[in-house]
Formats: C-alpha cells, structure tokens, sequence
C-alpha cells in the first residue's frame, strides 16, 4: 500500500490549513458564497437537501485497518455514526457540521487520507478496479499508475477551472470492473507486439443526461508518456469544451461535436509540445511508486482444504456466500472475499461505525491489513487465506456483513435520490430497499442468477442506471415520483447504455414491474446458465416489453 | 483605478500613467506599426489559440488575458501555452480572479494579475501573498519537471 512521504504529509496538511482559513475567510465577508462554493467543493464539502455532505477520498479504493478504523471514528465524532461508500469508491459522511469540517480533514491527515478533488470541475479521484493486485485474470496492478495520476492531478495550477468535473479510471484486467467506457477517461493496461507496457487511452465516456460509451483516442501509448498525454487530453478541453451551458460541458460533448478524429489530432498537437518540454517522471519515481504496491509475503502453507469443504457441506448460507461473494485470487492459496453493503432492505453503501471496525479487524487478521472499496458500493479484503474463510464468514455473519448476494439482483447500485440529495426528482433508496425485501429469498436469488439493478434519483445518473442490466431513472412527473426503466445496459469491457423500455410507472408499480421482468426472464431463459444479460441480447427487448405493459399486447 | 497583484504586494496600475497602451487584438494589425513595441500591450479574448499569436507576440512589451468569472479557467491555460511556445515578456490576468488562485496563475506563467479596487479591498493583500509560488508545493514541479531549453 502506498504510504505518504514528507512531501505528501506536508501537502495535506497544507491543504487542511488552507481550508481552514478559507472557511475564515467565507465567515468574515472576504470570499462571496459564489467565491466560497468551489473551493469548498475542491475540499470534498457539498451543500445537500439537509445539510453539508464531506465527501472523502479513498484513492483507487484502497484502504488500510487503520484508516477504515479512523473512518469510523470520525462518523462517531463529527456525523451520526455511519458512513456511506459511494460509486466513485470514496466514502460520504452526510450530517458533519461546517466548522467541524477542518478538525474532520486534520483526523484524516493523520492517517494520510483527504477529501481533495471529490468535488468540484477539476480532476476527481482516480478510481481503479476493485480487485487490483489481487484478480487471477490481471496484467498488471493498475494502482501504482493510478497513484502517479492522484499525485499529478493534485493541485494541478491549469486544471482547477474546468468547464466540468473530470473522471479517470483505469484497469489492468481484461475483464473491465473498472467502467473504464464511461469515464472522461478510461485506462487499459495493455502491451503492445513487443510486449511494452502502455496503455489504451479511451476518452468522452459518460452516464449523467447524455450517457456515451468512450471511444479510443489510442489503441497504445507507451507508459512513460501517461503524463504528457493526460496533460495534453486535460489543456484540449479545458480550452475548448462548452462553457455555456452546464449540462453540455463534459468532454463526451466535446467528443461528439468535435467528432474522435479531429480531436485526437488536436490532442497529438498539444502533446508534441508537452513531450518535448517535459521530463516524464523519472524511472526512480515510478519505481519507488511501484514498489509500494507489491504484493504482501503470501502465507505459502499448505491449505487445509478438508476444512473449507465441510464448511461449505454443513452450513448452506456458507456455500451460498462461497458462490457469489468470493472470487478467485491469483495465489492459489487465497481467495477475494467482498463483504456486501446490501442486506436484505438495507441503504447501498451504508456501513455503521461498528461494522467499520469489524471489516478492519477482520483485514487485519486475516487479509494482510488491505481492503478495498468498489464502485458496486461494497468492501473488499483482497487477500484472504483460503482456510481462513469460515472464520471470516462467521465474524461477518455476527456484524450482519455476511449477505450472499453478491452480483445477484439485490445486490444493487442506489444513488443518495431525494432521502439527501438536493438535487433529485425522486427517491430511490426506498425503491432500493423495496426491491430487496421483494427478492429477500436467498436461494431464489442465486437461481435468478446475476443481475445488476442500478437506480438513480435524477437524470445526473449517479446511480448508473444506464449500464444496469435493468436501470430505474426515478424522475418527477407533474409533482409526482415516475420511474422509468431500461434494459440491457452494461458497464464491463463489452460497454452498452441500456434501452428505455418505455412509459414510466409510479412508485407503487415499480416493485411489481421489475417482479416481471425477472419472471419473464426466468420462464424464456435456455437453461439456468443463461444469464439474464444473456437472455436480453438473444431475445431483445419484445418480451420484456410484453411482460412490462401486458395491457398493450 | 485598477490594482496590481505581484509577489510583493498591491500597486496601482501605472501602464497607461507611463504612456503605455492597451490595444485589442483585432485592432492590433492596424494599429501595431506605429506603436513602440515596449509602450504597447496585446488584450486577447479568452478563446483565441496561443499559437496564432506568434508572430505578434516579439512586437508587444504586455500580453493581457481575461478572466470573466474566476470559475472560467481558459486564461490558466493560454498563459501557459504562450509561455511553452517561448513568450517572454509580461503576461497579465485581469478581472475576477481571487486570492485563492494567485499561485495557479504564477505557476502558469502569468507575471501579475489585475484586479478591481472592490475585489482587492474585500480580498487584501495579505490573502494573495499567503499564496505565493515559492510557497507552494507543487507535484507537477515533482513530477513532470520543465526543460531548462525553452524551444521557441
Ligand atoms: S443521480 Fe441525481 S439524485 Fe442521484 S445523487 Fe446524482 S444528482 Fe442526486
């Protein structure tokens, strides 16, 4: 994991003080409330419905015992005692006060964390897939990279007044659970016929009210040329994406209206110059990053496998937990265990301090002292021996951590909607919680196979309803909450935005509606292993749409 | 009177008191031969590309880019596409920018920033000096160091 040098330290205290006589400043008339309001949001401080919401980065997910331990202190100290992980693999506090809000960045200092750029348009926190330096299938650890661009990005003088917010994630696995297609931009290690590493670049991907799947501004760039390019992708647009009009002003606009092939010229253009004025990081730097990320000393000792499996034999919800919330290391010794932030009517995300501690507890005795958060709004402890996992499975079954739902439908994505979030046409938390205690059946679920349901409160689409398998849009219709629904939607390395399937239903049709989709899916499905997603793309849209609207058949 | 940030504090703007003249840039190839290059400063919209200037830029002692709102950051980087394409004289930022920004402007290359007597009354001078470029740490400085050689 990476640990912060002197550097790093003095930068965030820096911050803190800084914020801190921003917040002065804001109070004694010297900034306006217009002045005030992207500085704070470049410290992470949002205004919502109710109160301010701090949002905390957690840099590509990746956390220690300690820093999930002070995460769930500060909830005690400063908010109601929870916490809620979001999309972007950050964590929220919803209720802290805005004078407590310095001491808050002082606390996480202490443990080298910041709130910095998880707001406001400039770069926010690099997000990276869930199971980095961990997944059998990777080619490499995506984070050290994802590092040397939280560091870049930092304050970076030329970007702080974009025209819009601005996302990177980056992957190092074929199999993409980094959403890489819908970001402003999206990172693919990859090696090219000499087998250098270097990256596909993927620009102009995004959900919000005009979702689009990013398109490749370079099949492969050499990695020493990260730096200058992303500089050259970040000046293009910060020069030329719109201005003037807010909802027009992300780069997949600037993308589409320029058209891909212009705007890699422009891009190659800027990054001539910055390659020939620039001295890329030095090997030394990125090696020292590097070596921060290497893999813990792998207890080698053999496993006792008997154990596992009479574990799994004797306790049914075991098995279940085994099948759907454990994943495949590349030690064949370990095993991924994500913890599942979804129990049956449950908030998504949420996590009380209490279950703060018991997570971090548990990474540090048995996962190496390294958790994850994703962008599914679950927990991660990436390195878990693999005789280890009933133990495991027991401490998080006390906590009500154990829920075996992991990709299946319940496993669902809701964004904050009305129950925080200024600006939502709807709520979607409750139709969250409503879906879940509808589907409650575990062994149901796992006939139902996966299945992402992802949901949103407004059209800003936080939720990612539109790389859901089913999505629900919560919108406002004549003062009246009007969800509508789309299907087929994909968020993996085969990127597709999701159909609407037509008219929206009220909060009280919702539930049922999605009940027949899934009976429909069930009754044409060809056999249990045909996935939904699956069915959906051999069948279209047609049966669905019966199922949804019989009255129109 | 408009006031003058550099890293040693306020001033008042003596440019026009001292002869010199501030002239648009679409007026400027009529105007620019009968002008001294040193009593003549280039305002440039916030749209224009750095690169069209080129040619213009050895004839003029000031370059003065506008900041409309302090939330539209085009003129952070022009400065610094004028200062990567070898611009060596004066580059100026005027109007909303605020004491927060002072060391992102100086970082991209702008020599001053001018401000209205309102902003620098509510914001004085001790604010902008709290953000010196010598002050601030810097990754980019770390990270993608610039070339000695400025290749003009
Ligand atoms: S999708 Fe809309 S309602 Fe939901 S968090 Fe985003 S802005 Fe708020």
């Amino acid at each position: 994991m990476y640990e912060y040098n002197q550097f790093d330290h003095d930068f965030v205290r820096n911050r803190v003080r800084e914020f801190r006589a921003q917040v002065e400043r804001r109070l004694d008339g010297s900034l306006t409330e217009d002045e005030f309001k992207p500085l704070r949001l470049m410290n992470g401080l949002y205004l919502q419905l109710h109160a301010y919401m701090l949002r905390v980065a957690v840099p590509y997910g990746t956390l220690n015992s300690r820093q999930m331990n002070q995460l769930a202190y500060i909830s005690e100290k400063w908010d109601k005692g929870y916490g809620h992980f979001t999309t972007r693999q950050n964590i929220q506090y919803n209720w802290p006060k805005l004078k407590d809000v310095p001491d808050i960045l002082d606390a996480l200092a202490d443990v080298e964390m910041h709130a910095i750029q998880t707001s406001g348009n400039c770069v926010r926190n690099v997000t990276a897939d869930h199971f980095a330096g961990a997944a059998a299938d990777e080619i490499e650890d995506p984070r050290p990279t994802a590092e040397l661009l939280r560091q870049w990005s930092m304050d970076h003088p030329e970007f702080q007044f974009l025209p819009r917010k601005f996302k990177i994630a980056i992957t190092g696995a074929p199999n993409d659970r980094a959403v890489t297609k819908a970001h402003d931009i999206g990172l693919r290690m990859v090696r090219n016929e000499n087998d250098e590493p270097g990256y596909e670049v993927i620009v102009g991907g995004g959900l919000g009210r005009t979702p689009m799947v990013g398109k490749v501004a370079r099949d492969f760039l050499p990695k020493a040329d990260l730096l200058p390019y992303v500089e050259a992708i970040l000046q293009v647009y910060n020069l030329n994406g719109r201005r003037d009009n807010k909802f027009k002003a992300r780069i997949k606009i600037l993308v589409h209206e320029t058209g891909i092939e212009t705007l890699r010229e422009m891009i190659e253009e800027v990054f001539e110059t910055q390659k020939a004025l620039h001295i890329p990081p030095s090997e030394e730097m990125v090696k020292a990053i590097e070596a921060q990320f290497q893999p813990p000393e792998f207890d080698a000792g053999p496993v006792d496998e008997e154990k596992l499996a009479a574990a799994i034999e004797s306790d049914p919800l075991f098995k279940s937990f085994m099948e759907t919330n454990v994943h495949e290391h590349f030690d064949p010794n370990h095993a991924i265990v994500t913890i599942s932030l979804k129990p049956i009517g449950g908030t998504p995300g949420d996590a009380t301090a209490d279950q703060m501690r018991v997570m971090a507890n548990l990474a540090e005795a048995y996962a190496y002292d390294e958790l994850r958060v994703s962008h599914e709004q679950n927990i991660i402890l990436p390195h878990v021996r693999r005789d280890d996992l009933p133990e495991v499975f027991e401490r998080l079954r006390e906590a009500g951590l154990a829920t075996a739902n992991v990709g299946l439908i319940t496993d669902m994505i809701a964004c904050p909607g009305m129950d925080y979030c200024a600006l939502a046409t709807a709520r979607s938390i409750p139709v969250a919680q409503e879906i879940s205690n509808a589907f409650e059946d575990i062994k149901a679920q796992h006939d139902i196979g996966p299945l992402k349901i992802k949901i949103s409160g407004c059209i800003n689409a936080c939720g990612h309803h539109h790389v859901g398998h089913i999505g629900i849009l919560g919108l406002d219709k004549a003062g009246v909450e009007s969800y509508q629904i789309t299907l087929g939607g994909d968020g993996t390395e085969t990127a597709t935005i999701g159909e609407r399937a037509g008219p929206g239903f009220s909060y009280e049709e919702i539930v049922p509606a999605i009940q027949r989709i899934v009976e429909r899916y069930v009754e044409i499905r060809e056999g249990v292993d045909e996935t939904f997603l699956e069915t959906y793309r051999r069948v279209g849209a047609e049966p669905f749409k019966n199922a949804l609207y019989p009255e129109t058949v | 009177m408009s006031i003058i940030v550099r890293d040693d504090g306020f001033h008042k703007d003596s440019w026009e008191a001292d002869g010199g003249l501030f002239i648009d840039l679409e007026k400027f190839g009529q105007d620019v031969a009968s002008k001294a290059p040193d009593k003549t400063a280039l305002d440039i919209p916030n749209d224009v590309s750095a690169h069209s200037l080129t040619g213009l830029f050895n004839n003029v002692a000031m370059i003065r880019i506008p900041f409309p709102s302090f939330a539209d950051g085009r003129g952070f980087s022009i400065a610094k596409q004028l200062r990567q394409i070898g611009y060596e004289g004066r580059l100026r930022a005027f109007g909303h920018v605020i004491a927060d920004q002072y060391g992102f402007a100086r970082t991209c290359g702008f020599d001053e920033v001018e401000i209205s007597e309102e902003l620098a009354e509510r914001q004085p001078q001790e604010q902008w000096l709290a953000r010196l470029p010598k002050d601030n740490l810097s990754y980019q400085k770390k990270l993608l160091a610039e070339r000695e050689m400025r290749n003009a």
